[in-house]
């Protein structure tokens, strides 16, 4: 494996992380807030959905973004409105909004578009385009640096960098400001933020909005990445990314960690078909596989305990 | 005390949400310009109009009957088995591996064999995210969605490298023989002169799943071992000062549901395919969690909302062959049917019970 | 969110309070009623509470006392009813409203976040503006004030999850005062606490009336409203039966007028004739699964009719005494029963093995353990015990048909009211839930039944029924190990009293020889060095 195919394969991975970490943020501000989120994987596929289609009838990716988050708030709402306002189960709404999204999209894709579920493909410039930093080509046949900068620090969309931006954003915002502290402590203890005055409603209905937007933008990512929307097309994305927040123990930076991680393996797992390792061969299988095996181990807490926050999952109701 | 009657709990409150998911469906089909009411026939005619649709219709509540049923042992014990899936493939393959490797000479022995090849592979599947939770607190949600991929992961891989006939294009193991070959329902009632359509898939696993509820009932609510699990459901510290055991508990109510989604296998795969495909669940794993929270977790409830998914699989493929709308309507009605009688219950309720609160002053004024 | 609104909030939370009139009363709540469903759980209540007074609010369990604080802290909307602060009417329609009408509360159950710092809890929902930095810095200023002032020092860097149950409750004053609360309600502040950390919390309180606050002392126990109190309110079944002086009363009466009629309170009892021992403890350890030691090698012996009471202030061992003998929680030392050693650790130490040998248990928690609220009285009537003989068909299934008809006996014997078996538990009233499970463990006919908080949240009818049955068992020549935090239970049922500190046995007395002075002491880990004092 010589430098420039471990550059290519990193770049790669960078690709493939993107939606991951936007996604698996979105499930860290969620969770934080004590709303468990099985429903990534519906709102990715609806965000990618809706940005496909109205990419293609507008030829603009940025409506296509609009619409995106747009469709992915409103499933975030529903999420909303089932767990927080009716006090429902968050893990029953999480998978109805998943089988709501894989359902909904072929039904209306198919309506719209006649195309089996499907959207027209997405011309070039209905995509994302692809941002050369400075000096990128300049610098492109510097030994060592030149492949490092071009191929993998440049040449990555708007959103990729938008996500790897996220991350010291999210860091700050939770540990930093007021809307934070709340966040944080709604997750742990609603009632101390109840009796302190504050909305949990609110907080709870703030962090879900977030969770949306994030969402959104992973959604319209990979229709972009993937030139329009077919059926099914987060294939397991969001669960990847739910994974990934365990793995990172519901923290931004170990978010980030955990994604590239996860977005290495698809790399590899794309780039061979399978792994030679002396008389041993690793299946492409056992590659797809890996970042579910990875979190049952990290959830057995064989290597360091992953502590959620103490009220997920619960609806808050007062006590009496 | 009591706000409502039992009967409402039971039976009115699952009955409006139903109502309400399929009131939002019928919005669904008008949103995309078509005719709900023309549709409800068309899946009708297509789930029952004759009896090769009857046929299919009931080859698909057996399978939600056994995933239901799955679905609902686990979350007596308060566990939400959302793995039915991958305990339901796994089960395939142990059914195949049955079927295969013994040259049966005659299907009423090869169905026990089968059926425990399944039930042990599913059960097996379910068994790790079980120990997990037990004793490490591994939320069984995240381990048992995770058990899915792994799940497909490996079947992929031992169909591709293992089981694959050698030259053949698709991903399917080789045809199962003769002798394992399941009487359909064609052949089950043709001594007795009836004619029942020879290509429908409903089989003798049929029974087998109606079977399965009563035997369900019997274990939940008639035994030490169903009255543990249900007592742990409702509250692990009081089981723990009965001296039930916990961790005992966890792991035979998930055994037994992985077991309960594994004898699905006898269905899709002995009774219908005749050799291990992939992706041969087809999301009938998932149907289950739909099937119990409407069934109320109860037999009764699981095998009457079993056949209303049945229909609605069966007359949602015939929707899509005359009224080209696609077949993925009936996983929103899917999606629309866990939303309302899963997560908006209390929508339904609270009005509900100020309804029977208000009554009652009325009753007693 | 913005700055603005945060710092305006608590300017104008000031002047309100300088133009009302000097005499105004702090708090006058008129005619509040609140319903939960069918059930009334306020009813037309009025107080009145002078500031710069300490006023306490007196009742049984389920009296209404919680509900109506909840209200006054916007916790619920009363269906009837006004609110007036320093003489104007208020609307409280979410805690938000009663913080800037001045009222802090401190909850029976502490509204902290545990892994956070005592100083992010206290700021949480009061901060200064949207960053964080600024209002740490204010709060740790302002919190070392009032440290000082009111005698509340605790470590604003602490994680509240490593602090004492008493540090803990300081911060939750410290929070209303932070949020320039002048009214501060108390809901069952020393149910948690050690004698003396109950009396550091009175010396609180006494500061913070001579600074001019107003304190509302939610309690169910006589002496705290007796020591601390200027005026009491009394409440029964959701009304207000009185409002006295403090000064102008007596316990007896405000017992009776708690309950409606002359409270019997010792129990008709001989003396008791222990037999052989039954039950032996030596050495006893529990380490719980926090890896906190709970019970630190305790001796304990009960004989054959004889009660042993223990008490303590909750939270001293006494529940993971129970659990071990219960089969619940793992201990080492050596246990015997009737001479023979129980196994602690291996297969024989769960609780199906305990009761096979003849121990039965009333737990403590009725709700949480000893009954499945959703399950029916029949089906709760052989929780534990659903694996005995007399109750299968045949191997595989339950004679259902068999449990119902005992449970019925049983029901009629214990005067469970209603006597039918397919009520589910939940239905019935606390003090028929613990007689539900009393029969159930008394009919076992046990060696040693182990009773944890025997009338908690029960009725007075029931209690007196509920101890005389108690007492039958002790007369029956069975061995009794009653554990409870109410004092007079103690002193009343045990023929034999130890008291528990710290995981730790303080020492053993008679109830004749004793009371409830000295008992508080031991209780607090004090008299250990003076055994021979009650004699004296």
């Amino acid at each position: 494996m010589d430098y420039l195919t471990i550059i290519q394969i990193l770049d790669s991975t960078v690709r493939l992380a993107t939606p991951l970490l936007l996604t698996c943020l979105a499930g860290l501000f969620s969770e934080r807030a004590g709303v468990v989120d099985i429903g990534l994987e519906g709102k990715l596929l609806a965000a990618a959905f809706l940005a496909g289609a109205a990419a293609s009838v507008t030829g603009s990716i940025w409506i296509g973004l609009l619409a995106g988050v747009a469709g992915s708030l409103a499933f975030s709402m529903i999420h909303g409105l089932a767990s927080i306002t009716f006090k429902g189960d968050q893990l029953i709404s999480g998978v109805a909004l998943n089988f709501l999204a894989a359902g909904l999209t072929v039904v209306v894709g198919q309506s719209w578009f006649k195309l089996g579920g499907r959207t027209p493909s997405l011309p070039t410039d209905a995509r994302f385009g692809e941002w050369n930093l400075p000096f990128s080509d300049a610098l492109a046949n510097v030994p060592f640096i030149g492949p490092l900068y071009h191929e993998l620090i440049s040449g990555h969309t708007a959103l990729t960098y938008m996500a790897l931006l996220a991350v010291p954003l999210s860091w700050w915002v939770l540990y930093r400001t007021r809307f934070g502290l709340r966040l944080r402590a709604v997750g742990e203890n609603p009632s101390a933020v109840d009796t302190a005055g504050v909305s949990v409603v609110r907080l709870r209905f703030a962090a879900l909005v977030i969770a949306g937007v994030l969402c959104g933008m992973a959604g319209t990512y990979l229709a972009s990445l993937a030139a329009g929307f077919v059926k099914d097309m987060s294939a397991g994305r969001g669960y990847i990314a739910l994974a990934a927040l365990i793995f990172a123990k519901w923290r931004p930076w170990y978010a980030l960690s955990a994604t590239m991680l996860f977005g290495l393996l698809e790399a590899i797992g794309n780039r061979y078909q399978s792994i030679t390792m002396g008389d041993f061969t690793i299946p492409v299988q056992f590659m797809q596989a890996l970042p579910y095996i990875l979190t049952v181990i990290i959830l057995a807490g064989f290597v360091g305990k992953a502590i959620p926050p103490r009220a997920g999952g619960t609806p808050y109701v007062k006590e009496r | 005390m009591n706000k409502m009657p039992k009967w409402a709990d039971a039976v009115l409150i699952p009955l409006i949400s139903i109502l309400l998911a399929f009131l939002l469906s019928g919005l669904v089909i008008m949103a995309i310009g078509k005719d709900p009411v023309m549709a409800i026939k068309t899946m009708v005619q297509g789930a029952f109009g004759n009896s090769n649709n009857i046929g299919y219709t009931l080859y698909y509540t057996t399978n939600f009957i056994f995933t239901g049923l799955s679905v609902a042992v686990a979350y007596h014990a308060r566990l939400f088995n959302i793995g039915s899936e991958g305990q339901a493939a796994l089960g395939g393959l142990g059914v195949a591996l049955v079927c295969l490797y013994v040259p049966w000479p005659h299907w009423a022995i090869a169905l026990p064999a089968a059926m425990i090849g399944g039930a042990v592979f599913g059960a097996a599947w379910a068994f790790i995210p079980a120990y997990l939770q037990a004793k490490r607190g591994s939320h069984i949600v995240i381990t048992t969605i995770m058990f899915n991929f792994i799940g497909s992961a490996l079947i992929g891989y031992i169909l591709l490298n293992y089981l694959k006939v050698p030259g053949s294009m698709s991903t399917e193991s080789a045809r199962f023989g003769a002798g394992a070959h399941l009487p359909t329902f064609h052949e089950m009632l043709a001594p007795f002169g009836i004619e029942f359509n020879k290509n429908a898939p409903v089989n003798v696993s049929f029974l087998i799943a109606l079977l399965a509820a009563v035997g369900f009932y019997f274990l939940i609510w008639r035994t030490r071992l169903g009255y543990e699990i249900r007592a742990y459901g409702q509250s692990e510290t009081a089981a723990k000062y009965a001296g039930i055991n916990p961790v005992r508990i966890v792991v035979i109510a998930m055994l037994i549901s992985g077991a309960l989604s594994g004898l699905m296998a006898i269905n899709n795969v002995m009774g219908e395919a005749e050799r291990l495909i992939d992706n041969a669940v087809e999301g009938a794993g998932f149907i289950g969690i739909a099937v119990a929270l409407m069934g109320r977790n109860h037999p009764i409830g699981i095998v009457l909302a079993a056949l209303l998914f049945g229909f609605l699989y069966q007359g949602g493929g015939e929707l899509s062959f005359w009224e080209s709308i696609p077949r993925e309507l009936v996983v929103v009605i899917q999606a629309l049917v866990i939303m309302f009688t899963g997560a908006l219950d209390n929508m339904v309720r609270a009005p509900l019970e100020k309804l029977f609160i208000a009554l009652n002053k009325k009753k007693e004024a | 969110m913005s700055v603005q609104s945060e710092a305006g909030r608590q300017a104008t939370a000031a002047p309100t309070a300088s133009t009302a009139p000097i005499d105004a009363p702090a708090i006058e709540l008129r005619g509040i009623s609140k319903a939960f469903g069918p059930v009334q759980a306020n009813k037309d209540i009025s107080i009145t509470v002078k500031k710069g007074t300490v006023h306490g609010i007196i009742g049984e369990n389920g009296a209404g006392k919680s509900t109506l604080m909840s209200i006054l802290y916007g916790f619920y909307k009363a269906d009837a009813g006004t609110i007036h602060i320093k003489g104007q009417e208020v609307q409280i329609a979410d805690s938000q409203a009663a913080i800037s009408a001045g009222i802090g509360m401190v909850f029976q159950h502490f509204k902290l976040v545990e892994n956070f710092t005592v100083l992010e809890n206290v700021i949480l929902g009061a901060e200064d503006g949207g960053l964080l930095k600024p209002s740490l810095a204010k709060a740790r200023t302002l919190l070392k004030q009032l440290s000082d002032e009111y005698q509340l020092s605790v470590d604003p860097d602490a994680l509240i999850e490593d602090l004492s149950v008493g540090h803990q409750q300081r911060v939750e004053i410290l929070k209303a005062l932070y949020r320039q609360a002048d009214i501060l309600i108390l809901d069952e502040p020393t149910g948690v606490l050690t004698p003396a950390e109950a009396d550091h919390l009175f010396r609180i309180l006494e500061g913070l009336k001579e600074q001019g606050k107003t304190i509302i002392l939610i309690t169910h126990k006589l002496r705290e409203i007796m020591e601390i109190t200027d005026t009491v309110s009394v409440m029964r079944r959701g009304e207000m039966t009185a409002t006295v002086q403090t000064a102008d009363t007596t316990p007896e009466d405000l017992a009776e007028l708690m309950v409606g009629r002359k409270v019997l309170l010792h129990v008709e009892k001989k003396p008791a004739t222990p037999g052989a021992q039954i039950l032996e403890i030596e050495n006893l350890h529990v380490v719980d699964e926090q890896g906190v030691e709970r019970v630190k090698g305790i001796d304990l012996h009960v004989r054959a009719g004889e009660i042993l009471g223990i008490c303590g202030v909750a939270g001293n061992g006494q529940t993971e005494l129970l659990e071990v003998l219960g089969g619940y929680q793992n201990g080492t030392g050596t246990i015997r029963l009737n001479g023979e050693e129980i196994d602690l650790t291996g297969k024989n130490s769960d609780g199906q093995s305990r009761r096979a040998r003849g121990i039965s248990h009333v737990p403590e928690d009725r709700h949480d353990e000893g009954l499945i609220l959703n399950f029916q009285a029949w089906e709760n009537m052989v929780f534990g015990y659903h694996h005995a003989p007399e109750y299968q068909k045949n191997r595989f299934l339950m004679d259902n048909a068999a449990i119902k008809a005992m449970t019925q006996e049983s029901m009629t014997k214990f005067d469970v009211r209603p006597p039918n078996p397919k009520l589910e538990a939940k239905s019935f009233s606390g003090g028929n839930q613990q007689k539900i499970v009393l029969a159930r463990e008394i009919e076992r006919n046990p060696d040693l039944l182990l009773i944890g908080q025997p009338t908690r949240g029960v009725d007075i009818g029931a209690i007196e029924f509920i101890h005389q049955q108690i007492v039958h068992l002790r007369d029956a020549g069975k061995a009794i190990l009653l554990v409870s935090v109410e004092l007079d239970e103690i002193l009343s049922l045990s023929d034999r009293i130890a008291v528990m500190f710290d995981g730790k046995i303080m020492g053993e007395r008679l109830p004749s020889e004793t009371n409830e002075g000295e008992l508080g002491l031991m209780m607090a880990g004090i008299a250990e060095e003076n055994p021979g004092e009650a004699g004296q």
